[in-house]
């Protein structure tokens, strides 16, 4: 708390948030990975802490892009519910296995193909 | 058939905390078939379903701190309709090569972390 009045981060705030619903609406993702270091780093908050409130955060904005998306005919619901179905099944297996075995070199991993997946879609 | 298993898969994965939206839009584009805006809208859509559930855990919680929150929803408003506005505006193609750029970046980063968090 100390910390936060010596800093002032409310402008460093406004910054992050602004970022962070760029990211949401131009991307469709990635509001998340701006959000949680944002709150951690600039308002000293637990981690647990700041993956709740970045998600209060994200809700609202993924309704304003979303909002654009369906106006401009961007949302396939023949895909979307089976995604979705498949989704929230997986979710479950995954927070299951998650307490089960490390993830480190699955973040590796999935780093990797982040990057190779990036390089194709940039050529 | 085919974009359950996607699902699935995304589930799985970011049920365990991991990628989210920068691996299912990619898995929906080169296996899906797919465009970019129409990942992207899909990606957006799957979010609500799994997010408000968390929601209602959290605030049962007491974990949300909501005047952050409320600020912070209140700059990103105007950066979620701008950024939603120019996603319309351009072509799949320069979609996808921003995207790309993006996703690079949190490849990157995704990757030095995990280094230095070293779990």
């Amino acid at each position: 708390m100390r910390n936060m009045k010596k800093t002032r981060p409310w402008l460093k705030i406004s910054i992050s948030g602004i970022i962070a619903g760029l990211c949401n609406g131009l991307f469709g993702s990635g509001g998340g990975t701006i959000v949680v270091p944002a709150m951690v780093h600039l308002v000293r908050m637990k981690e647990h802490d700041a993956h709740a409130t970045a998600l209060a955060v994200i809700l609202p904005l993924t309704v304003v892009s979303s909002f654009v998306y369906y106006r401009s005919g961007f949302f396939e619901w023949d895909v979307i519910w089976k995604v979705a179905a498949g989704g929230a099944l997986g979710g479950c297996i995954g927070a299951w296995i998650l307490n089960r075995i490390s993830t480190y070199w699955l973040r590796k991993v999935f780093g990797f193909f982040m990057i190779i997946a990036a390089i194709r879609m940039i050529i | 058939m085919l974009f359950f298993f996607i699902g699935l898969a995304f589930g799985v994965i970011s049920g365990m905390g991991i990628g989210g939206g920068a691996i299912l839009i990619p898995a929906l584009i080169f296996f899906g078939g797919i465009s970019q805006h129409s990942a992207q809208g899909v990606n957006l859509a799957a979010f609500f379903p799994t997010a408000i559930f968390a929601i209602c855990l959290h605030i049962k919680n007491g974990y949300i701190r909501y005047k952050i929150a409320f600020y912070m929803f209140l700059a990103g408003i105007t950066g979620a309709y701008l950024g939603a506005r120019a996603a319309a505006s351009v072509s799949t193609e320069v979609l996808r090569r921003l995207f790309g750029v993006f996703l690079l970046i949190m490849g990157i980063y995704e990757f030095i972390r995990s280094s230095r968090n070293n779990r």
